[in-house]
């Protein structure tokens, strides 16, 4: 395969996947059940297969694993950080096997779920460490990319960055941060608005930068144009389907593959390089949106 | 009074050291403990609260300020019960059985105790049975539930029903909140109340500490 980099260089928009969370739970809902997504890892690399699959045959050009909580750190809290190796290692092997070089093999990489010090308990070097260690399985088990997402404080991303450089100079590298609109513009909770963002995560060398999650896709028309203003690094944006609601235990998400298919007609327009969905979106959106993108 | 301000002032800066230092000052200047906590303290936490809801600052700089503030509370704490000056009421707050999501849980936290009231945080994952107990032997009147998870929500329910079966509904109240929650799912359930965020959430509790 041609790299990532070189196509996007060339003007191609590539379509990226949908949610993880939501699949898994439809089919290891017992297992996920008191523990994390990426516990499902350690038993069943099939539904994981399956999955990469789904989003494979639906178009995407880009397929994540299920790493988004694979720091040591973050596995801490469910006591799994001495499997660490294993639930990264696996996850990547297996989204490898079923995409069979057809599709890049983007490693996620989510935050740590605690926070630094002094507003938070952990020392910078301990999340350093954390990363270094997700990361290290994680490209030694040949992911195309990694995507460092959803983050809310720049220093940890930046920390997460620093890490896979460290790793590996050359592997292409996506970070993207979840922000909230406000009156005074888009924020992260942390406080980190788009201009801050694009100039750090560049500066810290991240390949494509943008924004996952939070969103549905109308807001995140306005986040890309933000970021355009402020960095011509390739832009990846990855909204939700919309924000969810509960009705009778069961979570719906209101944007439908039509609606987010259209939509994504303008963040092309708007010069985004990777189109993809987070929470609430699935095979049938990313089919949706990759065909709107492809036939504008 | 200056020295209240700078009490307040220090707060939402945020260093827990001038804080406590300012806090010192003011009782050697003979200030009572409740003019320090209403006029310095919670003075200073509104202010940050307020600064969260208009998006000046953000959650850094409230949990600094929480840090504070639980730090100058060492102090004032003892002086508090000696002057036998009460709390605004028991908080018992806890994220639901199955779920670790806390952030929300402790902003709400730290915005109740900058408003007077007393917290008893037992931390995430906590069983129905936990939050029903621990109110009744702690003496708290407000039991407020946070979930992120769609998944562990049905867990807020057992709650307000664990309180009924046990005649404690109206005595204890419960209020909900977090990210898939909503007033329609308070309703469902039975609950007495829904925080949208940090600070509907306070006010919701006032209203219910007061009704």
């Amino acid at each position: 395969m041609e790299a990532i980099l070189n196509r996007i260089k060339q003007g191609e928009i590539l379509i990226g996947d949908g949610a993880m969370g939501s699949l898994l739970m439809a089919r290891a809902k017992d297992l996920i059940k008191g523990k994390c997504p990426e516990f499902i890892n350690l038993s069943r690399t099939d539904i994981l297969e399956e999955i990469a699959r789904l989003y494979l045959e639906a178009g995407a050009d880009i397929v994540q694993t299920n790493t988004f909580g694979g720091s040591p750190l973050k596995l801490s809290a469910y006591n799994l950080q001495d499997q660490t190796e294993e639930i990264n290692r696996v996850a990547v092997q297996a989204v490898r096997k079923a995409v069979d070089g057809k599709a890049y093999v983007s490693a996620s990489c989510g935050p740590c779920g605690k926070m630094l010090k002094p507003y938070g308990t952990v020392e910078p070097e301990e999340m350093y460490q954390s990363f270094l260690r997700q990361l290290k399985v994680i490209i030694e088990a040949g992911a195309d990319i990694i995507c460092v997402e959803t983050m809310t404080d720049i220093k940890e991303a930046l920390l997460a960055i620093k890490a896979a450089k460290n790793i590996s100079p050359t592997i292409p590298l996506m970070a993207t941060m979840t922000f909230d609109k406000t009156p005074r513009g888009f924020y992260t909770m942390m406080g980190v608005n788009i201009e801050k963002a694009a100039h750090e995560l560049e500066a810290a060398g991240a390949d494509i930068i943008g924004s996952n999650c939070g969103n549905g896709i109308e807001k995140m028309i306005e986040v890309a144009k933000e970021f355009k203003k402020f960095t011509s690094l390739p832009l990846i944006i990855q909204a939700n389907a919309g924000l969810p609601t509960v009705k009778d235990d069961v979570v719906v998400y209101p944007e439908t593959p039509e609606f987010m298919a259209e939509k994504s007609k303008e963040l092309a327009a708007a010069g985004v390089s990777i189109i993809g969905g987070c929470c609430g979106t699935t095979p049938e959106h990313i089919r949706a949106i990759g065909q709107a993108v492809r036939s504008r | 009074m200056e020295i209240l301000e700078q009490v307040a002032r220090e707060l939402e800066l945020g260093e827990d050291e001038n804080v406590v230092e300012a806090v010192r000052r003011a009782i050697d200047q003979g200030e009572s403990a409740k003019e320090i906590l209403d006029n310095g303290l919670i003075k200073g936490m509104n202010t940050i609260g307020e600064k969260f809801k208009n998006h000046e600052v953000f959650l850094p700089e409230v949990l600094l300020a929480a840090r504070a503030m639980h730090a100058a509370m060492e102090l004032l704490k003892p002086l508090l019960i000696r002057d036998g000056i009460p709390s605004k009421g028991k908080v018992v707050l806890g994220t639901v059985q199955g779920d670790l999501h806390d952030i929300g849980k402790n902003l709400v936290g730290i915005l109740l105790k900058g408003a007077g009231f007393e917290v008893i945080d037992l931390g995430h994952d906590v069983a129905p049975e936990q939050f029903v107990e621990t109110a009744k032997t702690e003496g708290a009147s407000i039991i407020g539930m946070s979930a992120l998870l769609t998944t562990t929500m049905p867990s807020m329910k057992k709650v307000v029903e664990l309180l009924k079966k046990e005649n404690l509904q109206g005595k204890i109240k419960t209020i909900i909140g977090g990210a898939p929650a909503s007033q329609a799912y308070a309703d469902e359930i039975g609950a007495d109340a829904y925080g949208y965020d940090g600070s509907s959430a306070v006010e919701c509790v006032e209203r219910l500490a007061n009704d």
